[in-house]
């Protein structure tokens, strides 16, 4: 029979050997492997299907020390419950719940054998000396990751932990990590540790380092410092190290309150680019022409439906797919614009009431269509991978990928549809026929077609606001139900007929509304927000930045 | 002068408004006998059902009514005019979750489940009165009086018109929605008001009650018309169709035009909270989605339909509308929102004076002066 | 200047008798009568007021006496129609002082409580009401309580019928009394109007391009009409047509960019080389 002894000793020199390799360099640990041809992995797993701790703690180490890629999976099931292994012929697997019944995969190849039940299978169990050595060489293993976001997290799960072990490790890590956002979590972690059980200069030091940085667990320690016992006498002993402590926690908290705000900004910001995406192509069709288009938002939904469209029509390549969709979903919203206002709204002007009653009945008819091509449904829109993550500046300040994204586009549409009505022909006559309509019709501009192209335009916009949209909510047939009152409420508080109005009033009320919430809750900020732009309105009827002159009297 | 001359003189060149009156008389007799009399088993039984439909209906002509008063009379196309009838209903609904007492679910005898569900301790100040009618039915009509006259007074007074206007009603619609969808504002959040159970002490179930809220329907509505009329005969109602036609001029000659515009505005959301008030008993519920922009806009399509400015256009309107409606959305439910979509379009562009201007068109030729047609 | 400043002196001196002095007792409904003691009833002084830097009045200062009829002409852009706003309350003015007799500030009045206390304007485009009959346009214009509880049980009494019926007669709609307002034409709405003018019984009547659209002899009996308004009401006329301002003016005030250029009779003004230069030279501007 074979000895569990002796191949336990086997193992042992290997990991040594392993581990010295992986500390070394992660090239060269690839080499060691092979050169001396460690142990399988089907072996070693093996070696856990027993009853004994002790003979499956040295299993499991040995695990931690198999140098592949498929061990931290390993090891983070075994920890989290899902190794399992048949009675029959000891084979381990793992196990996922997935629905009733588990998706069960051979735990060496990682190949998916169906779905069952437990049946027949015995968990591989472990106790709790082993789950701190789990977590240990989970850590260390993580360290060692190439993608930083790995080592991060793990660095950052030892700060909860620091065990004498994963101090060394760290102090390990910290000669060779180049990444100056783990080595600074690093350090915080080194002072953490230092703080616990370094001299008195030590821990000053320390705390000088804590202070610089907003970690959560190294500010709940520097508050510990601060508490008091039972008996009234402070928990630390020394006084320079508490004022020290007070001094850096302040500090902290300063930061982060700064970092909170910049934070806030920045969603105020990301929910004005979307008010003013929106906004952007009623502040033409409402703003410039006049015409009350309640199916503007229904104009996004098609952008946004659009978008959904493209993708199904490229499912490999969604990473482009956006490049495409905007120039589709301008032409598609842009055509549904023309054709509302060639087919109805030319037919209502001067009478804006009706041209709202018209066009709401037009996005009624729009929603029902989308209900009755698509479905009722949302309708789930990829995001392409470059617009997923975030930029994390720091622990209290991360900017999501998508929402930058869409405040940079934003703007660029912004800055587009300004040159468009400021060099171009269309833009001249727009301007014109809206400033005066007779006289721009007796100069030879034909009207009739200047205001299809500009409620096309108006439309397209909106269409292009959809696919933004559909980056950052469901998109469904109510999509633009949601936005259409914001946008209305943007262009009359910017002031109708001014671009610029439009752009200042959809930021002022997208950080307005953003400052409010924490304070207020997000439901009744917007009540608040309805309620003010109502108030201001009183005030200013004609916005932020009326139209001037003498016209604008009427 | 007397009653009499009062009831003729406002009905005297009044033919639309005599047929209304007549067939409410003829509804309010005939429908309670073939329903309480008629065995169930004859053809021309009427359902329970059938007449709380009818009853719905009636509330929902009361509320057209209203809108046409502000609409129709004075240009003022409010999109938020559900929101009273919604106030008028969440106040009965308060009167009708108070007279449960202790037969709710919690079987507490002073809160009602939702509040003891939110373990609320004692019923919000608010709430207090509302287990008298009497006082339920004074803040049926004092709620939305109230909320129509600050809304009207800020907005009247800064001379906030047209399209603007309209918006602003519609926010004000969209937020109160959102905020009656709080569970902390205490009016049941997502679910609102109902399992009532009986109303002046009547079983809310049975068919006697049925009968007397249909009744109730058809006296409001009546009654409501031949108030509406009064207004737009007198000379207030014409200072306020001159107002919506030339607002300055009526200025200049010295009418203080904003108080005009806010009578008619507070006038009219007294109207829509009674009608509020009437339709909640019969549907068995009120909930925040009665605040829904969308449901002010389809009252406004009711008025349009009918015909703007004759007042029982709008309630001929109403009830056509929504007889559609029930009808579709039975047997074509997907249908529905297109016909609705489709009836926009087609009204505002081929119906701009609704079916009553289709009628008068056809019975005066061509001589209809053309002027009536654009005035919005 | 020097008049002006005494004008004021004694309007301020005055101020207090102005209530109390109802001498002409005929406008019961007034609840301030207009105290025209000093001479003019309408005082307009030092009054400036812009748009958007652009100034439409520029310190302007203008008397109207009680019972003058006054024509007031200037190219476009003179600020005549400014100076309507700014009288009738529709445009406050940035600086400068509105009165109208000794006592009662316009800058602090609103539209319907000058209109109330009797200054009646007739707009540039004529404005009536379209779907309310001639005789409705008439009756709503009445000198009446105008509040709103009042009107919703308000009627109208046989005097006030018969007042109707008269200027029915001197405007020549009679016949149309049961008309549409809307269904009238250009001439008839100008008329129309300036009938809604006169049952308002004001003291002042502004009345801004009345002949505007007018036949020739439609525009000999608006001359004859404001002509004999004069003297019991106070009458502003601003005019284009010069020939119709020479048949019925006494006096005549030239404005330009928004203050007085010139004041006197006709001949007076027509020779004022300034206005010369102004309506034949074209000042650069």
């Amino acid at each position: 029979m074979h000895t569990p002894l002796t191949f336990w000793r086997h193992l042992r020199i290997a990991a040594t050997l392993l581990l010295i390799g992986a500390a070394l360099a992660p090239g060269y640990s690839a080499r060691a492997a092979d050169a001396t041809s460690p142990p399988n992995l089907a072996d070693v797993l093996r070696g856990l299907t027993v009853s004994s701790f002790m003979q499956k703690k040295a299993a499991s180490d040995a695990l931690a020390n198999v140098d592949d890629p498929r061990t931290l999976v390993l090891l983070k099931a075994l920890l989290s419950g899902h190794l399992y292994y048949r009675k029959s012929d000891k084979q381990v697997l793992v196990l996922s719940p997935s629905g009733d019944a588990y998706a069960v995969r051979d735990a060496v190849s990682g190949k998916l054998l169906g779905s069952s039940d437990k049946d027949g299978l015995t968990k591989i169990t472990i106790n709790n000396q082993m789950r701190g050595s789990l977590r240990e060489a989970i850590a260390r293993r993580s360290l060692y990751s190439k993608d930083r976001r790995v080592r991060l997290a793990a660095v950052d799960e030892m700060l909860d932990n620091l065990t004498p072990h994963a101090v060394g490790l760290l102090r390990t890590m910290r000669e060779s990590e180049k990444d100056p956002a783990v080595l600074a979590k690093i350090r915080t972690g080194l002072a953490l540790a230092d703080l616990n059980h370094g001299s008195d200069a030590q821990r000053l030091a320390a705390i000088h380092v804590l202070a610089g940085g907003m970690n959560q667990t190294a500010r709940n320690r520097l508050r510990g410092l601060l508490r008091k016992n039972p008996d009234g006498g402070f928990v630390e002993g020394n006084a320079t190290v508490r004022a020290a402590a007070r001094t850096a926690l302040a500090s902290i908290e300063r930061r982060i309150e700064f970092y909170t705000i910049v934070q806030t900004g920045f969603f105020g910001l990301s929910l004005g680019s979307v008010l003013l995406l929106s906004a952007i192509g009623l502040a033409i069709t409402f703003g410039v022409m006049g015409v009350i288009n309640m199916a503007h938002g229904e104009m996004m939904m098609l952008g946004a439906y659009t978008t959904y469209v493209v993708q199904l029509m490229m499912p490999s390549h969604i990473d482009v797919s956006l490049f495409v969709a905007i120039p589709a979903a301008f032409a598609v919203s842009g055509l549904a614009g023309i054709i509302i206002e060639r087919g109805v709204i030319r037919f209502l002007y001067g009478r804006p009431l009706e041209t709202l009653l018209a066009t709401f009945g037009i996005s009624l008819f729009l929603q029902q269509l989308v209900r009755t091509v698509f479905s009722p449904l949302n309708r789930a829109v990829e995001s392409p991978s470059w617009m997923s993550g975030s930029l994390q500046i720091n622990s209290a300040l991360s900017l999501t990928n998508n929402r930058l994204y869409v405040l940079i586009f934003a703007l660029l549409v912004f800055a587009a549809l300004q040159l468009v009505m400021k060099k171009t022909a269309l833009g001249l006559q727009v301007r014109a026929v809206s400033q005066n309509r007779e006289m721009a019709r007796a100069m030879g501009v034909r009207t009739g077609w200047v205001d299809a192209m500009t409620f096309g335009l108006g439309s397209g916009i909106a269409g292009i606001a959809g696919v933004a949209l559909s980056q950052l909510t469901n998109v469904g047939p109510n999509l633009g139900q949601s936005y259409i009152v914001d946008s209305f409420m943007v262009v009359v508080f910017g002031g109708v007929g001014n671009l610029w109005g439009t752009l200042v009033g959809a930021m002022s009320l997208g950080v307005f509304n953003k400052v409010l919430e924490p304070w207020s809750g997000a439901v009744l900020a917007k009540i608040l927000m309805l309620v003010l732009i109502i108030l201001f309105i009183q005030k200013r009827p004609r916005g932020l930045f009326p139209q001037k002159g003498r016209g604008a009297e009427g | 002068m007397n009653e009499q001359n009062l009831f003729k003189r406002l009905l005297a060149d009044d033919r639309g408004g005599q047929a209304l009156l007549a067939s409410l008389a003829v509804i309010a007799v005939a429908l309670p006998i073939l329903n309480l009399v008629v065995p169930a088993s004859s053809a021309l039984h009427v359902s329970t059902y059938t007449v709380a439909l009818f009853g719905k209906y009636l509330s929902y002509a009361l509320l057209a009514l209203a809108l046409d008063l502000v609409w129709g009379y004075c240009g003022i196309l409010s999109l938020g005019h559900a929101a009273f009838f919604a106030l008028g209903g969440y106040a009965i609904g308060m009167y009708l979750m108070r007279q449960i007492g202790d037969r709710g679910v919690y079987g507490n005898p002073n809160l009602p489940d939702f509040m003891v569900f939110l373990n609320w301790k004692e019923l919000p100040w608010y709430w207090h009165g509302f287990e008298h009618f009497w006082f339920a039915a004074l803040m049926v009509m004092l709620a939305p009086a109230l909320l129509a006259y600050l809304f009207g007074w800020f907005a009247f007074r800064s001379r906030v018109t047209g399209v603007y206007l309209s918006i602003i009603t519609q926010a004000l619609t969209y937020a109160l929605m959102l905020a009656f969808f709080r569970n902390e504002m205490g009016f049941g959040g997502n679910n609102g008001l109902t399992d009532f159970k009986d109303i002046l002490g009547y079983s809310l179930q049975s068919n006697a009650t049925r009968i007397g809220l249909f009744l109730a329907s058809v006296l409001a509505l009546a009654l409501g018309y031949l108030a509406a009329r009064y207004v737009v005969c007198s000379k207030l109602g014409r200072v306020v169709v001159a107002v919506r036609d030339a607002e300055d001029r009526a200025r200049f000659i010295g009418y203080k035009t904003e108080s005009y515009k806010l009578w008619i505005f507070v006038f009219s959301a007294v109207l829509a909270g009674i009608a509020g008030a009437l339709y909640v008993p019969q549907v068995g519920i009120i909930n925040p989605g009665e605040f829904s922009p969308l449901n002010s806009i389809e009252l406004v399509i009711w008025v349009a339909v009918g015909g703007r400015g004759t007042l029982y256009g709008a309630i001929a309107g109403a009830i056509l509308v929504n007889y559609a409606k029930t009808y579709f959305t039975g047997a074509l439910p997907d249908v529905w929102l297109f016909a609705l979509g489709a009836l926009f379009v087609l009204v505002t562009l081929f119906l701009p004076r609704g079916i009553v201007g289709l009628l008068r068109r056809r019975r005066m030729g061509k001589t209809a002066p053309t002027n009536l047609v654009n005035s919005l | 200047m020097n008049g002006s400043v005494f004008k004021r002196v004694g309007r301020v001196l005055r101020g207090q008798r102005g209530a109390t002095n109802a001498a002409e007792g005929m406008h019961t409904a007034v609840p301030n009568e207009v105290d025209t003691t000093h001479g003019p009833i309408l005082y307009v002084e030092n009054v400036t007021v812009s748009f958007d830097g652009f100034k439409a009045l520029n310190n302007l200062t203008l008397y109207i006496d009680d019972g003058e009829l006054r024509c007031i002409i200037g190219p476009n852009g003179a600020g005549k129609t400014t100076m309507m706003d700014v009288i009738t309350g529709k445009t406050r003015p940035d600086t400068g002082q509105v009165f109208f007799g000794q006592t009662m500030d316009l800058t602090r009045m609103t539209e319907y409580q000058i209109a109330a206390a009797g200054i009646g304007r007739k707009f540039q485009k004529p404005t009536v009401f379209p779907e309310h009959s001639v005789f409705t346009n008439l009756e709503l214009a009445m000198r009446a309580d105008k509040r709103v509880w009042t009107s919703l049980t308000a009627r109208l009494s046989g005097e006030q019928r018969y007042r109707i019926d008269e200027v029915l007669m001197t405007n020549g709609l009679n016949d149309l009394r049961q008309l549409y307002a809307g269904q009238l034409s250009h001439g008839q709405k100008q008329w129309l109007e300036i009938g809604m003018l006169l049952v308002q019984s004001p003291r002042v009547l502004l009345v801004d391009e009345p002949v505007a659209g007018m036949t020739h002899q439609e525009m000999d009996q608006t001359g004859e009409l404001l002509t004999r308004l004069a003297g019991a009401h106070s009458v502003v006329v601003v005019e284009h047509d010069m020939e119709f301002v020479r048949s019925i003016a006494r006096k005549v005030t030239v404005l330009h960019e928004g203050s007085v250029l010139a004041e006197g009779s006709m001949d007076e003004v027509q020779n004022d080389a300034r206005v010369i230069e102004v309506y034949l030279g074209g000042a650069p501007c």
